[in-house]
């Protein structure tokens, strides 16, 4: 019950993109087209995972037992970027069609900021879900709660996707062409997930 | 290019928010109000001074191939000692403004800064264009949070200007979603840049 809370509240209630503001370039700059933000997101996905997975043992079994928590940024952006060379390599290697689908958006996510946002989130923020007494989460619930964020991420970036592929068809005022009036149109999108916010207490 | 037109350029033309359109994240994160907005500001503006400098220090010593993850280690230890700081003489703004400190490290500005001007250009240079870009970038955040304070709180840098409860939307999500929309719309008419 614990983690299906933890998983509508991530993709919903407590959206990422929408409600968090991580991972705003990627959802500006890749979701012209359906297809694109659905590879982006799986790609997105499977590192978000990965990345929690690492920079969580690491901050339990490296960096407090050492008491250097002050290196926890420094530490992180270079496991993401090793990571996600290492996912790059690999993926050529064992699947290339798999590679071929994620490639060209693999370098891209390093620098997408709810990679980093959430390994430094699950390690130091303390969660409450379903009134449970606030308290930092486990591996299994970091796991499970970084992977419905990266779900709510995809949601956001492909639902955006949508929207703007009817939006090229529209006459907007010069001013407002391209980012301005994508900026408006995420503003209704949030609004609506606004809605959910009664969901979950 | 003259010393001062270096600054300039950081705060109109190549103004990070509305021209550019890079950083989204803190700007829509952490501009519920005018004050969040301009620390925010300052904050990435002292990483990018000093990430600046420092890069255009070491670029010649760094080999081609590496200097993108060099670049990386740079950054993130300006933001490393300006987390410590900040923990040490503004915790109370360092609570606010929370995850988006360290995320300056993915700071798109920041790492552009330092592959577009930084490792081409003499050091002075470089901290000037620093400075610029993160003046541009601050004022930016103030005035996307004055607006947005303006209309959900009907206050001006925490200085009440009327009674009420100002339309709550704009504090929240969707408000900096569509105040900094309309800004860069207004932005762009006013410079006459097409989109």
């Amino acid at each position: 019950m614990e983690y299906l809370i933890i998983i509508v509240s991530a993709v919903f209630i407590n959206n990422i993109v929408l409600s968090q503001f991580l991972g705003i370039c990627p959802f500006l700059g890749v979701s012209n087209k359906v297809g694109t933000a659905m590879g982006m997101a799986a790609a997105v996905c499977f590192v978000i995972v990965l990345s929690t997975l690492v920079t969580y043992l690491l901050q339990y079994y490296v960096l407090v037992p050492f008491g250097i928590e002050f290196m926890q940024t420094i530490t992180f952006i270079l496991v993401i970027a090793a990571l996600v060379q290492i996912v790059e390599i690999v993926l050529k290697k064992i699947s290339p069609a798999l590679y071929q689908a994620l490639g060209i958006f693999l370098p891209l996510i390093t620098t997408n900021c709810c990679v980093l946002g959430l390994a430094i989130m699950v390690v130091t923020k303390e969660f409450t879900f379903g009134g449970t007494a606030p308290h930092m989460l486990n591996l299994a619930e970091s796991l499970v709660f970084s992977l419905s964020s990266a779900v709510g991420f995809g949601l956001a970036l492909v639902l955006f996707a949508g929207i703007r592929e009817q939006l090229e068809l529209v006459g907007v005022p010069k001013a407002f062409k391209g980012v301005p009036i994508a900026l408006i149109t995420a503003g209704i999108l949030a609004m609506a997930f606004m809605g959910f916010s009664g969901l979950v207490k | 290019m003259r010393k001062i037109d270096i600054v300039i350029k950081g705060i109109v033309k190549e103004n990070p928010t509305f021209m550019l359109v890079l950083g989204m994240c803190p700007t829509l994160g952490t501009t519920t109000s005018a004050i969040n907005g301009m620390s925010m500001g300052l904050a990435t503006t002292f990483v990018l001074i000093l990430s600046n400098l420092a890069i255009s220090l070491i670029a010649g010593l760094i080999p081609n191939k590496v200097r993108i993850p060099a670049y990386v280690v740079v950054i993130a230890t300006f933001v490393t000692v300006l987390e410590l700081l900040m923990k040490a003489y503004v915790p109370s703004m360092y609570a606010t403004l929370g995850l988006f400190i360290p995320l300056i490290v993915v700071n798109c500005i920041v790492l552009g800064r330092a592959e577009a001007f930084a490792n081409k250009n003499t050091p002075v240079d470089s901290a000037l264009d620093g400075l610029g870009i993160g003046l541009g970038f601050t004022c930016s955040l103030t005035v996307i949070g004055l607006v947005r304070e303006a209309l959900g709180n009907l206050s001006v840098f925490g200085w009440k200007f009327a009674e009420g409860d100002g339309i709550l939307a704009f504090v929240l999500a969707p408000g900096a979603f569509i105040v900094l929309g309309y800004l860069m719309a207004i932005f762009r008419k006013m410079t006459g840049k097409k989109a």
